[in-house]
């Protein structure tokens, strides 16, 4: 580790005219209350009226299968085993054992210590950076608090990076958000995004989660998903789901919001992932419906969107069973992971 | 496939009876009417749904007649808990056969059934339950204590919101302790029939309310008939100023909701995002056909651009198609006539040199549609930004300081409703201040609540509907003896007992002279 971790960042130079100078706390905070407010019950109010599109037949089948291509399938327990995490990269690639069509979830997503044990188990289905197969994803930055040093967190990166982690899910400092201290989360956001540098040069994907049940107020997830995107963020996240509230659809929709406005700014396309407290396939629907109506469907793809969930993977199949078989089963007819 | 091209998800039409034939709803009893019936057509397909009764001078004589016997036999004689009981039962009934009024208005009228669904039907129950409650309080309605009603009420309604026009002219109505005769728009009254199948069911005295069907000529002998007290309109200017005129000089008292040209008021610091949600509320709800609606963007020139970008691609995903499909967005225009009035605006617009954008939709082949439209560089003196298009048309103007904002809101005949988008509340407050409008909408638009009232300035109309005020169409200060007394006895007497106390007073007031 080099002794000022900073010292190797090299922040994004669009980024910096956009900012007008460097990430310093005044030039962030200028920029980032410059960006129009949200009216909550506005937002809300849009979020409900995207809730209530009704999606049918064919156009429900497609969605439940897509559902399962965009999850990333997680574990974070203090009692994690290697067990525990074989028995769930079993379930990400056999998800319904009969039904060999049945897609393949996106990722496995794990703590730090265990992608080892993923990368194992997952053999010739890790993919690895190609576009087949299941990625394994890390949190890291000592999640889910991220109260630790730089030095800490970047060596948590490294680490996972290492051991073959195909993404990183890092937290931001939220403490050093709400203080105003925009610029350290801008260059910890910098910083990780460097650490995620494998050997042969190329990048671990970034996903930045906000944590946004503590940042509390809309306008304060949209200017921490504009910051995260500005300092390199390849996705921003709402959460790490040990906080409640974690995902809602009205966090997500603003959410959604920027990575748009974003991609009219610039052209890069931004990933969005939703995680935590998404358990039903009706409640994951109306994700889809939002990002087709607000960013648009080439969204729905695992480069550009995820679902954060454990529980979710189950009631999608249950429903996928429903459409199959036409009458529901229950839950002895789907695997625990 | 495109995910976007959601399948289809028709709302079933299999709850729905509908009869062939409709006839007029007088004394509690559906009869034929004398007049010649025509055919109420679904707007979405052109086909006939019913048959519809028309009401001659005859019929709106017995239907004047029934109501006047009723409220000098029952109604006024009912204590304002037993009304309120009556008034929350339909209520009720509203509720437990909403899905079923959905469909019927969405058929009717052409209007999506996610409206009719989650706003028109919803706000009908709630109408008739808080006026229910209003019953028994009418000490409190700000007409003085025990205030007295003022007899038959002729109510003429629109085709925009056909059911909840109803509500906001019978609850209020009945909840004061007046008759009803109700004439519903000739394109749109299959619901005011459904509803009259809800009044039987609710038991509601024979004669309380009466509906009767037809075209204008019935609306005309209905408010000029002799026999109503109170008069109620909702419709266009034109027509309430002709009523205006033929109810001056008669003791009616007249309320009128009328057309509008509503202001949309977008400041630089506004809440993007949500602000073009509001305008898309604002002019595309129910297509365009609300008086109230936003139909004049007035936006700060620093964001226009920015604006009318955000604006066209939230557009693109408006979905226009059948009205029974739960996603539609868009549904038909009412009727050929109305179609044809907003095209004629719409080629004005463009031959007067504004710059016409449609959102890209397939029209269907039968039907009435127009795809919803903005105009740029419009300006003061454009036809379009004068003239109430009624249709999902939005004219857009700039402005560059807030007295501009406030000057060009209030450059219009009308005066119905305005929205102001700011993050900032002391400027919301400081311009709702100035705006000679009767309903301001603060960061949303188009918002309805039975409790809050709602009514026009200028050639707006005057009157206030909803809310407490909402009562006071419907009240007159009480009927004490001694000095008000001939005028008292000059109306409909109110029962035997008060008609022979009033006589009483009369010959009192005699004898002072």
């Amino acid at each position: 580790m080099t002794s000022s971790p900073l010292a190797t960042y090299q922040p994004d130079q669009r980024a910096l005219a956009l900012i007008g100078g460097e990430a310093t706390d005044a030039n962030l905070r200028r920029y980032l209350h410059g960006i129009p407010g949200i009216d909550a019950v506005g937002l809300e109010a849009r979020a409900a009226d995207l809730g209530t599109r009704s999606i049918k037949t064919s156009s429900k089948r497609w969605a439940i299968d897509t559902i399962i291509g965009l999850i990333d399938l997680t574990t974070l327990e203090g009692a994690d085993t290697p067990g525990k995490v074989r028995s769930l990269v079993a379930k990400a690639l056999i998800p319904d054992p009969k039904d060999p069509g049945c897609p393949r979830v996106a990722a496995v997503c794990v703590y730090g210590d265990m992608v080892g044990d993923a990368v194992t188990a997952l053999g010739s289905a890790h993919a690895a950076g190609g576009t087949d197969g299941v990625n394994v994803a890390a949190v890291a930055t000592a999640f889910p608090s991220g109260r630790a040093s730089l030095s800490v967190k970047l060596a948590d990166v490294r680490d996972a990076v290492t051991a073959g982690a195909d993404e990183i899910d890092m937290v931001i400092d939220r403490g050093a958000f709400l203080a105003g201290r925009f610029g350290q989360v801008y260059d910890e956001i910098v910083a990780v995004k460097e650490a995620c540098r494998r050997a042969d040069g190329t990048l671990a994907h970034l996903k930045v989660i906000l944590e946004t049940g503590e940042l509390n107020t809309y306008d304060n997830v949209r200017r921490a998903s504009w910051l995260a995107i500005l300092a390199g963020g390849d996705f921003i996240k709402t959460s790490t789901g040990k906080v409640a509230p974690a995902a809602t659809l009205p966090v997500t929709l603003s959410m959604l919001e920027v990575v748009r406005d974003w991609h009219r700014l610039t052209g890069v396309r931004i990933g969005v992932k939703p995680a935590g407290g998404i358990r039903t396939s009706k409640d994951a629907i109306k994700y889809l419906v939002t990002v087709a109506e607000t960013v648009g469907e080439e969204w729905l793809t695992p480069h550009l969107f995820r679902f954060g969930a454990s529980s979710l993977l189950n009631d999608v199949l249950l429903q996928r069973q429903k459409m199959t078989t036409g009458h529901y089963s229950g839950p002895d007819y789907v695997t625990i992971d | 496939m495109k995910f976007l091209d959601y399948a289809p998800a028709p709302e079933s039409q299999a709850l729905l009876n509908l009869k062939s034939d409709y006839g007029l709803f007088i004394r509690g009893e559906f009869t034929a009417g004398r007049g010649t019936p025509f055919a109420s057509i679904n707007p979405a397909t052109e086909e006939q749904i019913a048959m519809i009764a028309t009401a001659n001078q005859t019929d709106v004589d017995e239907a004047v007649a029934a109501a006047r016997h009723a409220y000098d036999g029952v109604w006024s004689r009912l204590s304002g808990s037993d009304r309120g009981k009556y008034l929350f039962r339909i209520a009720r009934l509203v509720q437990e056969r909403a899905r079923e009024l959905a469909v019927a208005e969405t058929l009717d009228n052409g209007k999506p059934i996610k409206e009719t669904r989650d706003v028109d039907i919803p706000l009908v129950a709630a109408w008739f339950f808080y006026y229910a409650g209003w019953a028994d309080k009418l000490d409190h309605a700000g007409a003085g204590p025990n205030p007295a009603s003022l007899g038959v009420a002729a109510q003429v309604i629109p085709w925009n919101f056909p059911l909840m026009m109803l509500a906001w002219k019978i609850a209020p109505a009945l909840a004061a302790g007046n008759t009803v005769v109700l004439k519903p728009a000739e394109t749109t009254s299959l619901t005011a029939l459904l509803f009259a199948e809800i009044l039987q069911q609710a038991d509601l005295p024979a004669g309380v309310v009466n509906i009767i069907t037809g075209d204008g000529s019935t609306g005309q002998a209905l408010v000029n008939h002799p026999g109503v007290n109170k008069v109620a309109f909702t419709g266009s200017t034109s027509v309430g100023r002709a009523i205006a005129r033929s109810v001056a000089g008669t003791d009616k008292k007249l309320s009128l909701e009328l057309g509008g040209k509503g202001a949309n008021i977008v400041f630089d610091d506004a809440p993007i995002d949500q602000a073009v949600e509001g305008i898309v509320r604002g002019i595309f709800f129910n297509q365009g056909h609300v008086c109230c609606a936003g139909s004049r963007l007035l936006v700060q020139e620093s964001i226009h651009d920015d604006v009318i970008d955000r604006l066209k691609r939230r557009m693109q995903t408006l979905r226009l198609g059948d009205p029974l499909d739960k996603n539609t967005d868009i549904g038909a225009i009412n009727s050929a006539e109305q179609l044809a009035r907003i095209r004629e605006l719409s080629d004005l617009g463009q031959q007067e040199g504004a710059e016409r954008w449609s959102a890209d939709c397939v029209i269907p082949e039968n039907g009435f549609w127009f795809a919803p439209t903005i105009f740029t560089n419009v300006t003061t003196s454009h036809r379009i930004a004068r003239d109430e298009i009624f249709g999902p048309v939005l004219s857009v103007l700039t402005f560059r300081t807030p007295a501009e904002a406030i000057a060009k809101a209030n450059n219009t005949p009308y005066g119905l409703s305005a929205g102001i988008w700011s993050d900032k509340g002391s400027r919301i407050l400081a311009v709702a201040d100035k705006l000679r409008a009767g309903v301001i909408w603060a960061n949303t638009f188009n918002q309805f609540d039975p409790s809050s009232p709602f009514g026009g300035y200028k050639e707006s109309g005057y009157g206030r509907e909803g809310g407490r005020h909402g009562l006071a169409a419907y009240l007159k200060p009480a009927v004490r003896s001694g000095s008000r007394s001939i005028a008292a006895a000059e109306h409909a007497p109110v029962s035997k007992k008060s008609a022979s106390a009033s006589k009483k007073s009369a010959s009192a007031e005699k004898a002072a002279k």
